[in-house]
């Protein structure tokens, strides 16, 4: 108990947290006193052993992990809960999805999904000029920024070219904004030369949109369609994530003897152990939280049917580093062609157990396999199938290495290419491997311009300058830099250059 | 007929810095030129396996067998050492490819590939090489969407350019002085030959980018800067100026004597270039 009163009084007593991110933090602790929902031992030593892991979630799944709500409803109904009539103007329309996004929750307590917002804005900017549109989208933006700030916030555009999605880019790049994180819905049929050139010029500028693999993505969803929310995370619209759990491959590996024990005996346990720990979380959700009684549900935003459970790989480098070893070769993973094959051979692996295990609960009764990009305190566990920082290949190389994985992961898998800043006088050169990426089998496209101020840690967005104020302990306005400014210190990525870890949740306040 | 060879002193598969998007570059060794300012100097000489890089190498991959350097890539670890070594500025490490390798590299890579970029050294020493590739490249239905660009010191002639034109999408010439007497001391040559190509390449549209390198204190006067804005304005038209900055990045001694340049110095370049009318001035984005 004292233990439990100091912590929570140096959150209370820390000047450099807002009341809002005190608040959160406080709430986190609370809920956390709670008892877990019940686990058999075996589940319960592999949690406590960190092979499998929960996110740090909380011990009281009370809302769903990731909620994209099908915001079209809304604008076609309004909303009688929230006292909203149906949006007539563009104004009226920005209007009402700025309020909406306040009753949308996450694991975060900010929305993730903030909506496909060309498709949304279109059916009222006729009769809008341009000049009109760009000073409302900016005020937006500006709006989004400084009220929900967290990076993990994800807007969508695409796949077709029309004016909003260009005033969207136009905007995103001039504001230089961490939030919202935007994300570029490409297919070559669809979308574009001049639409992707756009998005080039803009990564150039301020890392942002990342493009998604339309036709990929689209086809491994439904009619209803889905979205990138998050950190690329890809999941059905009108419902979502339950949750995210994942599985620690370095720390499976380790307790093999070799690759016959790991894919035979230990990757099945633990992964076993892992739909365990997935399908007790989801219970606590439905069966006890009462979210589902939510007027979210009521007026249709969401649908109970379609919350996915993400369920998460990482440290695949280490791992298949370690079966290596186990099998004297040398050959490293990212560089080795026997080593990157036997990589590609564990997802195949993890894919097959994932479509095969019933979950309950679960939209389409199984999980989706997702390559998980870490949190800000794992240490030598790179993210999902990733290659370790500072010693990935050129982007080109560093493509071919990992485009056999991306097949198997339709929860989403994100590769954070680095590119030095000479692309910023050849944002063609971005265009290119986008396209080469994609030809690939890429299912997402980011990149991290080396010496951009604003710079990708994992999925969301800091500034360098903020992480050096916060480090100075002058407080930030954005969640994520708390996030990024841990992963910097604890993982040491901004050492070599700009690069990617951490994630999502911070696992609560930390000491 | 036996179908052309040529010396490589190195291949990117990912460049962009070579020209437009991402780019395939061919670094073929050997050069006419002999520029104190030159930031490969291993490109320049052509081995005459006197053997002095073989006791240099720690990795055991260099050996004389029959009187000629053998290289082995397998063991090479790339520490460069042997570059150091070498008492011509040539390169033991170079191979030898055919145009048929060359093509199926950029198949291997196409979805990647803007285009393809000859550079070196300079390339168009090995002006048979690149004539037989950009032609093969030009005339293969998979590879044929792939824009083939030259990076040169100019100093090839009309003759050759004649052969060379009709497969290539741009050139990326490099003037290295105005002043001729200068030129002569910075490269070894005079600069009539490239002024000359810089001429001809304009006229048939194929000149991409006229490059020139900012040394301070010795091509960033005045008069330097002038002579450029004269030259572009006798060219008439639009001409694309690429100004680079001088670094110590992997120059010889002799060159380190110089300072590296600015950004500002590049600045102020630039826009003297700018008031001149010339409007296409790029800079770079990078300073070592």
């Amino acid at each position: 108990m004292q233990e439990t009163v100091r912590k929570l009084r140096s959150i209370t007593n820390d000047a450099t947290l807002s009341p809002a991110q005190k608040a959160r933090y406080l709430s986190l602790e609370a809920e956390n006193m709670l008892p877990y929902p019940a686990l058999d031992a075996e589940t319960q030593k592999a949690l406590d052993e960190r092979v499998i892991c929960d996110m740090y979630e909380g011990h009281a799944p009370y809302k769903p992990r990731y909620v994209l709500p099908d915001y079209s409803v809304l604008m076609r109904n309004g909303s009688e809960y929230l006292e909203l009539p149906v949006p007539e103007s563009l104004d009226e329309a920005i209007n009402t999805l700025m309020i909406a996004y306040h009753h949308v929750p996450s694991v975060t307590g900010m929305p993730v999904y903030i909506g496909q917002l060309d498709e949304l804005l279109l059916p009222f900017c006729e009769g809008v000029s341009d000049d009109t549109l760009y000073e409302k989208i900016r005020l937006f933006w500006r709006y989004l920024d400084r009220t929900l700030p967290d990076a993990f916030m994800h807007a969508n555009i695409g796949p077709t070219d029309n004016r909003v999605a260009r005033t969207i880019l136009r905007v995103d790049a001039e504001l230089r904004q961490i939030a919202p994180n935007l994300t570029l819905l490409y297919d070559s049929q669809l979308s574009g030369d001049d639409l992707l050139a756009m998005a080039g010029r803009n990564i150039a500028e301020c890392c942002k949109p990342h493009i998604a693999n339309h036709a990929v993505h689209a086809d491994a969803f439904d009619e209803r369609g889905y979205g990138i929310v998050s950190c690329y995370n890809v999941l059905p619209v009108a419902g979502g994530a339950s949750t995210l759990t994942r599985v620690n491959l370095k720390e499976v590996a380790r307790r093999s003897g070799g690759e016959r024990e790991f894919f035979e005996h230990t990757l099945p346990y633990f992964l076993e152990l892992n739909f365990r720990l997935t399908q007790a979380r989801i219970d606590y959700l439905f069966d006890e939280s009462g979210f589902f009684d939510s007027f979210l549900v009521k007026e249709g935003w969401i649908d109970r049917q379609r919350f996915t459970a993400m369920y998460g790989v990482f440290a695949m480098a280490e791992a298949v580093n370690e079966l290596q070893d186990k099998a004297g070769r040398e050959g490293r993973y990212g560089f080795d062609e026997e080593a990157n094959a036997l990589g590609h051979r564990i997802s195949e692996a993890l894919a097959e157990a994932v479509r095969t295990r019933p979950l309950d609960k679960v939209w389409r009764g199984h999980a989706l396999l997702h390559s998980q990009a870490g949190l800000s305190d794992d240490v030598e566990a790179t993210p999902g199938v990733r290659i370790p920082y500072g010693t990935e290949p050129d982007p080109v190389t560093h493509v071919q290495a990992l485009a056999p994985h991306h097949q198997y992961y339709d929860a989403g898998i994100s590769e954070i290419l680095t590119v030095d800043e000479g692309v910023t006088n050849n944002p063609e050169a971005l265009v290119q491997l986008c396209k080469g990426a994609f030809a690939s089998g890429f299912r997402e496209f980011t990149v991290n311009v080396a010496s951009n101020d604003l710079v990708r840690v994992t999925g969301y967005m800091v500034r360098l300058s903020d992480i050096r104020k916060f480090n100075d302990q002058q407080g930030s306005r954005t969640n994520t830099t708390v996030l990024g400014a841990e992963a910097a210190e604890v993982t040491g990525i901004l050492d070599r250059k700009p690069r990617v870890v951490g994630n999502e949740l911070s696992p609560g306040y930390r000491q | 007929m036996n179908s052309p060879r040529a010396t490589v002193s190195k291949i990117l598969t990912y460049s962009i810095v070579d020209g437009p998007g991402n780019r395939l570059v061919i670094f073929l060794q050997g050069c006419n030129f002999d520029c104190t300012a030159c930031h490969n100097p291993h490109t320049i000489g052509e081995c005459n396996h006197c053997g002095d890089c073989v006791p240099a190498c720690h990795a055991d991959a260099l050996s004389l067998v029959d009187g000629r350097i053998v290289f082995n890539p397998l063991t090479c670890d790339q520490c460069d050492d042997c570059l150091a070594a070498c008492p011509i500025d040539a390169n033991p490490m170079v191979r030898d490819y055919s145009v048929a390798d060359i093509l199926e590299l950029a198949r291997k890579h196409l979805p990647f590939l803007t285009g393809i970029t000859v550079s070196g050294g300079e390339p168009t020493k090995q002006l048979k090489f690149v004539v037989a590739l950009f032609e093969a490249i030009k005339l293969d239905d998979e590879l044929a969407g792939l824009d083939c660009f030259i990076d040169s010191n100019g100093y090839l002639g009309a003759t050759g350019w004649e052969s060379l034109l009709p497969f290539t999408d741009g050139v990326m010439l490099d003037i290295k002085s105005f002043d001729d007497d200068l030129h002569r001391e910075l490269a070894g040559k005079g600069h009539g030959k490239s002024l000359q190509s810089a001429r001809l390449l304009h006229e048939a549209g194929k000149l991409y980018e006229l490059r020139f390198l900012l040394v301070p204190g010795v091509t960033d006067s005045d008069e330097e800067l002038d002579g450029l804005i004269d030259f572009v304005r006798t060219l008439g038209g639009e001409v694309r100026v690429k100004l680079n900055a001088f670094q110590h990045h992997g120059v010889r001694p002799e060159a380190l004597a110089w300072e590296k340049m600015s950004r500002e110095g590049v600045e102020r370049a630039a826009e003297r270039l700018r008031e001149a009318g010339i409007s296409n001035v790029a800079t770079p984005a990078v300073y070592l």
